[in-house]
């Protein structure tokens, strides 16, 4: 058993019991489901404008990329435009593929030394293919809230529904992307606490967010699928949350509502203080973000001073001896 | 360079696809819906079983009778209550239920709830 | 010096499974063998940079630090996440996902989970996190931050002088997070505090004093390059004399030190002698920029533009139309990707134009700097050269990419292109090995130096193994590349891990094809060993050491 990610279970169990008991014992609906919720959304716009801020007013003084193919230099020899791009549309190309693919994870080896004292690599797309999976059942997920947020519901958080549900098993009907993030949360879990060198660099804020989403997919699909809560009621609420006219409803949720919309007020606000701030980030990294065009196209540095050189003068008068006697021209005889 | 114009570009179109909520709904909530029950269901006082358990648990039991009557052969379902009811969406549900507009619909489309009920069975026709 | 275990005991030492303590409570090794020389005192007041007052040893117990160290560290930080965005992104948005742990050399090298990108780079932001997040200030050690004692500036000693800079981690990173961006950023930070290794310190001193790092005075440089011509009339018959400062010239060349001081550069250096000789280029050398190689990079920005500076200096001075630049690996990720920023525009010269075959360098325009490998393969592209490869016959030859050309520019295609023409037996080396994959020889970054020569067998050991497999597999006898470090630290390498495998540059293989205009029968190569033209068909492809 390992403390962090023991103590990172502890502290979700935790959060999630506060906000039950706190509705359940001591009637603190208003507290848990509107006043935390707003202050959530207020932290995190906060804290994520910052973030942001933060990065876009540092300077980007080199143009730094990691080039993963071949430059364009002469005209017969083919270029890899998206791996290594020369234009802004490459450089669109390539963050496509980064950010909404993983094209760098999908990169992923695992090197191994034999006893005949061979290294080896191996292409490997666990880490890939969970993560993909995680990302995009996530954003399924949230997308599919939206029936909480929107009335009437719009087209396409409908369809959505119903892509996700095409399974048809049980009723309510289940949906596949809430189920898969639980299993992708929980095998990006199970990666961190079994493979070792994983687990040798993880700390409290690797699990953290990972029980902290696990909780809040396990929480609701307890709702959807066990223990069932009151939609229309909960819709009331969120709608209410969503106009700014909340509505303080005040029976017949379910106390489990509450630790759910509890454990998303707190990733919402842990946002902005954590690695999970790679969202807004991952746009503007420098080595990917730009270019490899630095020697046909000057890139500009903010902060570019002046420096002391060592000047041809100078270097004449140290060594114009010297050259002289060695026939090497020289400015000043 | 600088590429901060397009930074808070792009944090704009992030918070506005972030807050879709509020602007869509301009920020007026619809009312709730409130089913209202046919002449015969309000008679009836009571459905198959409690009302707050029917609220949340109707699919479910839709479900399972379902599953009951045609995969099974069992046509009697006994409430909580001791009372036996034939297990059937047509000949029970709706026989108090007739009225899906006012009353399956109005939850259903508020919830975003798209049953597939009725790919099977036919509407039952609209009588109050 | 201390003894290194042999091969075949160091290579069991580097599947160690990982230690039970955390990160956090291993002190850094710094015993002797373990760390590189700090800079004499005498470079670093040449180049006014702080020192630390007295002459010290990384094995002592106190470190001669500064009184008010903790703040200089806290400001110099501070000053440089307003300056590089790469940092403060770099420092916020590692998820610890692990995929760069097993692709550093160092870390598969030596199994020291302190060498995975991940940890290398926590070591910095732990005390970022400490400093300039309120998560790290209201929750300490949980958010993972920890406050700055002597102890983290020795494991920042240890450990960013165990980094080349080569950028491997950063190709497999979903973020793009470049352990050489945080590895340049601690560096400096310690260089503020009068803290850096002579390795690298020096050789910048002497840059900024000659003209290049090895400080040879201008008429030693004259003399080295005519002892090398004095060879070559050996080889060929052919009498080269290259011009020095002179002005006027259309082209100024520019190589690494390296490549006119020690063997086998000096081979690549006759190698581009012969090339220009051949094409009649009308090009001079500088003994004032005589330095291609920048080891500002291993120190500061500040310093890069210092040394860097010569380059247009000398270029305006002569009046030049355009420079080419020689093999070599730092250098050019300089070149590409700082020199412009920091030291032009350079207005003063013509974009680069091939005087041989018309052909527009548009890749550098505005930089008017070409690569010696673009310069040539476009040479041969348009058949302007006269090869006999053949000469080439008693070499089985493979291609280390070095890591700034290769992940710093993306030039893979081009040197392949001309060894290819000017070689037999080429073949290439796994492909997790090469291109934007390929793996550093382990001394890049300022630490090619003799005091942790362990260190540098076990983190050239992914390159000398995958060496390994093509010398089995194909007899492979000969590693070419272009890098000037590369030339230096390759051969103790293969001399540790492939005995048999010698080092080029492939410049060298292309002064050994050129059929120069008036030559003798060549009987040896560059290096005066046989042409070997005996060697009957069948046998080729078969290593004969």
């Amino acid at each position: 058993m390992n403390a962090d990610y023991l103590s990172s279970l502890i502290a979700v169990v935790v959060l999630g019991l506060i906000a039950y008991a706190g509705v359940a014992m001591a009637g603190l609906n208003g507290f848990f489901g509107v006043f935390v919720p707003y202050l959530a959304l207020v932290l995190f716009v906060i804290g994520f404008t910052r973030r942001v801020l933060g990065w876009a007013g540092s300077a980007v003084p080199f143009r730094i990329p990691t080039t993963c193919g071949q430059e364009k230099s002469l005209p017969w020899i083919k270029q890899a435009k998206i791996d290594n791009p020369s234009t802004k549309t490459g450089v669109v190309l390539r963050m496509f593929f980064e950010v909404l693919l993983f094209r760098s994870l999908f990169r992923n080896t695992r090197a191994t030394l034999n006893e005949n004292g061979r290294l080896s690599y191996k292409w490997v797309l666990w880490l890939w293919a969970f993560a993909l999976m995680f990302h995009y059942c996530f954003l399924l997920v949230v997308l599919r809230h939206l029936r909480f947020f929107t009335e009437p519901v719009p087209g396409f958080v409908k369809m959505l529904e119903g892509v996700d549900g095409m399974l048809q098993i049980g009723l309510p009907v289940m949906r596949i992307s809430g189920v898969l993030l639980l299993v992708a949360a929980t095998l990006l879990l199970l990666r961190r606490i079994l493979l070792p060198k994983v687990r040798y660099i993880s700390r409290p804020a690797d699990y953290f967010p990972l029980f902290l989403i696990i909780g809040i997919a396990g929480t609701g699909i307890f709702m959807r699928y066990f223990t069932k809560v009151d939609v229309v009621k909960i819709k009331e609420l969120t709608m209410g949350l969503a106009t700014f006219h909340p509505a303080m409803v005040q029976d017949g949720i379910g106390a489990l509502f509450y630790s759910h919309l509890f454990l998303v007020s707190i990733l919402l606000a842990y946002i902005p203080n954590s690695k999970l701030m790679h969202m807004g980030g991952v746009f503007l990294s420098p080595t990917r973000n730009l270019a490899n065009n630095s020697r046909a196209v000057r890139h500009i540095n903010p902060w570019n001073h002046p420096v002391k050189v060592h000047t041809y003068e100078e270097y004449e008068d140290d060594f114009r001896e010297k050259m002289i006697e060695a026939g090497l021209p020289v400015e000043k005889e | 360079m600088n590429d901060k114009g397009m930074i808070i570009a792009g944090l704009i179109i992030f918070f506005t696809i972030f807050t879709f909520p509020i602007w869509y709904n301009h920020g007026a909530a619809a009312p709730p819906p409130e089913p209202e029950l046919s002449q015969k269901a309000k008679a009836a006082k009571t459905c198959v079983e409690d009302t707050a358990y029917m609220r949340t648990e109707h699919m479910h039991l839709l479900n399972q009778w379902r599953n009951t009557a045609v995969r099974d052969g069992l046509r009697e379902y006994t409430g909580k209550d001791g009372k036996t009811y034939e297990v059937s969406l047509s000949n029970t549900c709706l026989d108090c239920h007739s009225n899906k507009e006012q009353f399956c619909d109005r939850c259903h489309n508020y919830a975003s709830v798209t049953p597939y009920c009725w790919d099977c069975h036919t509407y039952p026709k609209e009588k109050m | 010096m201390v003894d290194i275990p042999k091969p075949e005991e160091l290579i069991k030492k580097t599947d160690t499974p990982l230690p039970s303590k955390r990160w956090e409570n291993i002190p850094a090794d710094l015993s002797p063998g373990k760390f590189c020389y700090p800079t004499k005192q005498k470079s670093l007041e040449y180049l006014d940079l702080p020192t630390p007052g007295r002459e010290w040893s990384p094995a002592d117990e106190e470190w001669p630090l500064p009184e008010n160290w903790q703040e200089i560290i806290h400001e110099g930080f501070k000053e440089r996440l307003e300056k590089y965005r790469s940092l403060k992104v770099f420092m916020d948005i590692c998820v610890r996902c692990g995929a760069c742990a097993d692709k550093c050399h160092f870390f598969i090298g030596t199994g020291d989970p302190k060498n995975m990108p991940v940890v290398r780079a926590e070591l910095l932001r732990s005390i970022y996190r400490n400093d300039f997040t309120t998560a790290g200030k209201i929750l300490g050690k949980i958010a993972g931050a920890r406050k700055l004692t002597p102890a983290v500036i020795k494991e920042w000693f240890s450990y960013f002088y165990q980094c080349t800079e080569c950028r491997r981690c950063s190709v497999f990173c979903p973020y793009g997070i470049d352990t050489a961006e945080i590895t340049m950023m601690a560096r400096e930070l310690l260089t503020l505090v009068g803290l850096n290794i002579n390795w690298i310190l020096e050789p910048a001193a002497n840059c900024f004093r000659t003209g290049n790092h090895l400080g040879i005075q201008p008429h030693a440089f004259k003399e080295m390059i005519d002892f090398y011509c004095d060879d070559i009339e050996e080889v060929t018959g052919i009498r080269i004399d290259p011009s020095f400062n002179r002005k006027g010239a259309e082209i100024l060349f520019i190589t690494p030190s390296g490549d006119y001081f020690a063997d086998p550069g000096i081979y690549t250096m006759m190698g581009y002698l012969l090339l220009f000789e051949h094409i009649g280029l009308d090009y001079t050398l500088s003994t004032y920029a005589s330095e291609g190689g920048n080891f500002g990079l291993f120190t500061s920005a500040d310093m890069v533009k210092r040394l860097n500076a010569k380059m247009y200096i000398e270029a305006k001075r002569l009046g030049v139309k355009w420079i080419l630049g020689g093999e070599c690996g730092h250098m050019w990720r300089v070149i590409h990707q700082y020199m412009d920023t920091l030291n032009g525009p350079a207005d003063f010269l013509e974009a680069p134009v091939s005087p041989i075959t018309g052909t527009k360098f548009e890749n550098a325009a505005s930089t008017k700097m070409v690569h010696i490998m673009e310069f040539t393969a476009d040479l041969i592209k348009h058949d302007k050269l006269k090869i006999d490869p053949s000469r080439n016959d008693n070499k089985v030859v493979t291609f280390h990419d070095g890591c700034n050309p290769s992940r710093g520019m993306g030039l893979l295609e081009e040197p392949r292109y001309v060894i290819k023409n000017v070689c037999n037996n080429f073949y290439e080396m796994p492909e997790n090995t090469i291109r934007e994959q390929t793996f550093c020889c382990g001394s890049g970054a300022g630490l090619n130096t003799e005091e942790i020569m362990e260190l540098r067998m076990r983190g050239g050991l992914p390159r000398a193994n995958a060496v390994k497999y093509v010398h089995d597999k194909f007899g492979v006898n000969l590693l070419a590349c272009i890098c000037a470090i590369d030339r230096a630290s390759l051969p103790p390498l293969m001399n540790y891990w492939v005995p048999d495998v010698g080092v080029t540059g492939v410049h060298e293989l292309v002064g050994n094809a050129l059929v120069m205009d008036g030559e003798i029968e060549r009987t040896s190569d560059l290096r005066f060993e046989p042409l070997n033209d005996e060697t009957p068909e069948g046998n080729k492809g078969e290593a004969d050491e």
